[in-house]
């Protein structure tokens, strides 16, 4: 308890920090955010995803592609420490151990992680949302989670980060019932971002709104990335997403990776006979 | 000057003293013999028994008696005495294929080794009142059928029949010692065997509102009564000192498996599966509704999909079902709350003079 | 003169001894809520079955019992469990604070100062402080395991949001020695300060829900809230219509039905005493 108290202060104050300087720069990276390495997860004889590996260098946002029963989202699970995977290792770059393997990390340390370092922008923000918690309770949980005690400091974040995310701070009180779709992503977006998180997972962040309410989404998603140096990894079906968001994408089929590359290079140029399928299903725009 | 309200002690002792009477009632009819209770008014006796989890129908004779007829204040009766009496140690399971039956039936077979036997059930009765019950009370005309409850000649269960053929979940014998529900806290999540502990001595009411509710669609489970059986086993116990085991009574159960369709899962084949409920006495519907609750609650083991009905939600039907935790929680918000609703009154009042503030900044 | 068709104070030896292995695992790791294999008693759960097991394993021959209920003496219930340690252990009973070595209370907690020599035991009827905001026991119990109290927090902001001050009066949660987030039982959060750095030893018994915790003497407890929305242990703005006493926690009585009211002490023992002097 006393290393998750003590480290989870640390953050929130380092935290405090930069919401008060958002312009720091970052320094120079030293090697990959997330390495992962031969990750395999299987459901009884059904492969789920398997001997997944790749790297994820600080501020790069990769794309994970492929149709639905794919594996993607089980990569995602097992990646976010949702699911444990049978066999493989997650590195992530902590801030204070340097790489760690997250799946042999103990429950409260991964939770830790979860909340401060992390950031998981569900599908259906329903499943990221209190729905019954105001606005700004929502955003202010996590650096509730993290010791802030002071109602009025937390207000104002909160606050600053309605209005990052582009909603009126005039709602700050009111629940998430009363928002639109869109307004409902945006308000998750903020209450993962208020951590200042390194790492961000994202579960098809644009599914299920209208196709404007995505293009206004993705502006500010981009945004966010660029600004707080952000990386992601992007779990969607949609490639007009990816193509915006994503510096890099694998493409993966029964649960296998079969082309990896630069998006551009991969969007416009597939090699892989199913990519090809992927791209060309896909309207040109 | 004002003087605080004294008297509760006396107030309780008049209190209870106009219950005695209460229950006596008029005092030129003659007072209810236990004992009229314990034979005329069997089926009573045997939900006290089964939810008091007690088999002593005399004991339970007394508490409706004391209870004047409130079955759940007989059934805390007979549970707070149960808390007091020493435990001796656990029986060798009782052997149910092993029953003396006074009924058993089917839905799923015609017909099956050992019969259909209908015994005393209200089932084809016409839900006419009977007014020579009113005035006299004799027994029928009808002579009895011949045998009555069999002789102890096994009747294997109708399960038993399927299952050779692989058609149905085997229920292999498990050896582990169970948790033992009135020693231990109730762990969540709970294993099948304290599941149904909780189930056999759970409110009649609550478990068969949920197994209707399963019916209805809230966590469908397609049951049908594979067999239910009623009559008198053996109960034996292992005597350290002789080295074996011996009868040291008997008792009445009622026994229902249901058969249900499943259609196979990621882990699981299509097969059917089963349901189960055990309970002292004749106390069928109580049985029936165990049975159902037992299967919609081993969805997970079985790979099935959480519908979130609150069937198949363990911690909900586990936590809600005692209905002496219940009646006990529910009843007790008529003792005095004067200090919780002193700080209530007056922090609305100090919400409500913040509220008027705020509407004269405004103003 | 005791019931002797029953062991001294009811339970039997082996349950006492299961119950005492509960308090004192519970006064090991203060605010932690142990699970313990709950009796049916003669009286109904929610009406004290916590607390008079809890009273009953520690109760011995030479004690002292005082019973109260909101604070009085000779409320029903409170009457009702006092009469029934006097019938099952024939212990010697007070009504005064000073003079009792083991108080079972519900609601309060009495305005003299405790001391080192006394027991107070409470009777719980919801231990689980988070349980409003989460009804899972599984995921309760995880949330204190992990100190995940993030959401406990939240409640409170909520509160301020919306009504400008932190709205729970009673059952306030308080955070023990710097661990576990407690629910001090429905006591008014006047009572509250009374938890902390106390010299009595403190039992929570809870017999429905078959949780037992505890505050060893001297704790430190604090009740939750903000830098800048700092708790405050309130109280009825009057001072007692019968002892005078401006610092003790109020009844309101109705006295007529014109809207007449007054205001009398809680405590009835401090009231007596202190309307003669003697407090």
């Amino acid at each position: 308890m006393a290393l998750l108290d003590a480290s989870g202060g640390d953050i929130f104050r380092e935290e405090e920090a930069r919401m008060t300087s958002s312009s720091s720069k970052y320094p120079e990276p030293d090697g990959p955010l997330l390495s992962v390495r031969s990750v395999t997860k299987r459901y009884g004889a059904r492969i789920g995803c398997e001997d997944i590996s790749f790297d994820l260098w600080p501020g790069e946002v990769l794309g994970v592609v492929g149709e639905s029963g794919s594996g993607k989202s089980t990569l995602l699970g097992c990646l976010s420490g949702q699911l444990r995977p049978d066999a493989g290792e997650v590195l992530f770059d902590t801030r204070d151990r340097g790489p760690v393997d997250t799946l042999r990390m103990s429950e409260p340390q991964r939770r830790h992680l979860a909340r401060t370092d992390w950031a998981f922008v569900h599908q259906n923000p329903r499943d990221g949302l209190r729905m019954g918690v105001s606005a700004g309770g929502n955003v202010g949980e996590r650096l509730m989670a993290g010791g802030a005690r002071h109602y009025g400091r937390i207000r104002e974040a909160a606050s600053d980060w309605l209005g990052r995310v582009e909603i009126d701070t005039g709602r700050i009180d009111d629940r998430p019932r009363q928002f639109s779709g869109g307004m409902q992503q945006r308000l998750q977006i903020a209450r993962n971002l208020v951590s200042g998180p390194r790492l961000a997972f994202m579960d098809e962040p644009t599914g299920g709104l209208d196709v404007s309410v995505q293009a206004r989404l993705l502006d500010l998603l981009r945004g966010l990335v660029r600004d707080m140096g952000l990386s992601a990894v992007l779990v969607t079906h949609d490639l007009a997403v990816v193509r915006l968001l994503a510096d890099r994408l694998i493409v993966m089929k029964d649960g296998r990776v079969v082309e990896t590359g630069l998006t551009d290079q991969v969007l416009d140029d597939p090699q892989h006979d199913y990519t090809q399928l992927l791209v060309s299903s896909v309207l040109q725009v | 000057m004002y003087v605080a309200v004294k008297g509760g002690e006396r107030a309780i002792d008049a209190a209870h003293a106009w219950l005695d009477r209460s229950r006596r009632g008029p005092v030129d009819q003659p007072v209810l013999d236990t004992a009229q209770i314990r034979d005329q008014m069997g089926l009573a006796v045997t939900r006290v028994m089964a939810e008091g989890s007690l088999y002593d129908p005399d004991l339970a004779a007394l508490a409706i008696k004391q209870a004047c007829g409130d079955l759940i204040e007989a059934i805390f009766l007979i549970r707070a005495y149960r808390t007091t009496l020493p435990r001796f140690g656990a029986s060798i399971p009782i052997d149910t294929a092993a029953m003396r039956l006074k009924r058993r039936v089917s839905a799923t077979f015609k017909d099956a080794p050992g019969g259909q036997i209908l015994g005393p059930t209200f089932d084809y009765t016409h839900r006419l009142l009977d007014f020579r019950l009113m005035a006299d009370g004799e027994l029928p005309t009808e002579p009895l059928a011949e045998g009555g409850e069999t002789e102890s000649a096994a009747t294997p269960h109708v399960l038993s029949f399927l299952n050779r053929d692989g058609l149905i979940e085997d229920a292999a014998p498990d050896e582990t010692p169970p948790a033992d529900l009135t020693r231990e806290p109730m762990e969540l999540p709970a294993d099948r065997t304290l599941r149904l502990q909780a189930l056999a001595r759970g409110d009649e009411g609550f478990l068969l509102g949920l197994a209707y509710s399963t019916q209805r669609g809230y966590a469908r489970n397609h049951a049908f009564v594979g067999e239910l059986r009623i009559g008198m086993v053996a109960v034996e116990m292992d005597i350290p000192e002789l080295g074996f085991a011996i009868e040291i009574g008997e008792i009445e159960v009622t026994e229902c498996e249901t058969v249900n369709q499943f259609k196979g899962s990621r882990s699981e084949p299509a097969q059917f599966t089963r349901g189960y409920g055990l309970t002292f006495g004749q106390t069928e519907r109580k049985a029936l509704a165990m049975a159902l609750v037992d299967r919609a609650l081993r969805w997970e083991e079985l790979g099935e999909e959480d519908q979130g009905a609150p069937a198949q939600d363990q911690e909900f039907v586990l936590s809600h079902c005692d209905n002496i935790q219940a009646t006990g929680f529910l009843e007790h918000i008529k003792l005095p709350h004067y200090v919780d609703f002193q700080a209530e009154l007056e922090l609305v009042r100090r919400l409500r003079a913040g509220l008027s503030d705020q509407d004269e900044d405004a103003a | 003169m005791s019931d002797q068709a029953y062991n001294f104070a009811y339970l039997d030896e082996g349950t006492k001894r299961m119950i005492r292995r509960a308090i004192l695992k519970g006064i090991a790791v203060p605010g932690y809520q142990v699970p313990f294999a709950s009796r049916e008693m003669p009286m109904p759960y929610g009406w004290g079955t916590g607390g008079v097991q809890v009273t009953a394993a520690v109760l011995t021959p030479g004690d002292v019992l005082k019973v109260i209920d909101q604070g009085a003496d000779d409320t029903t219930n409170a009457v009702s469990i006092r009469k029934f340690f006097q019938r099952t252990a024939g212990v010697a009973t007070t009504e005064r604070t000073n003079e009792a070595t083991m108080i079972q209370t519900r609601h309060r907690i009495p305005e003299t100062p405790l001391t080192g020599d006394q027991i107070l035991v409470y009777q719980v009827p919801i231990p689980e402080p988070m349980r409003f905001l989460e009804p899972r026991e599984t995921e309760t119990r995880r949330i204190h395991a992990l100190a995940d109290y993030g959401l406990m927090q939240v409640r409170l902001y909520e509160d301020i949001a919306r009504h400008g001050e932190i709205a729970t009066s009673y059952a306030y949660p308080v955070e023990v020695a710097g661990r576990y987030v407690m629910d001090p039982s429905p006591i008014p959060k006047f009572d509250n300060p009374k938890l902390d750095d106390c010299p009595a030893i403190q039992l929570f018994g809870a017999g429905r829900e078959q949780r037992i915790y505890a505050l060893p003497p001297y704790t430190h407890v604090r009740s939750l809230d903000f830098e800048d929305h700092p708790f405050t242990a309130s109280k009825a703005d009057h001072a007692c219509a019968i002892c005078g006493s401006g610092t003790s926690y109020l009844d309101e009585v109705i006295t007529d039905d014109a809207g007449g009211r007054m205001f009398v002490c809680s405590d009835t023992d401090y009231c007596a005493q202190n309307a003669k002097g003697g407090a």
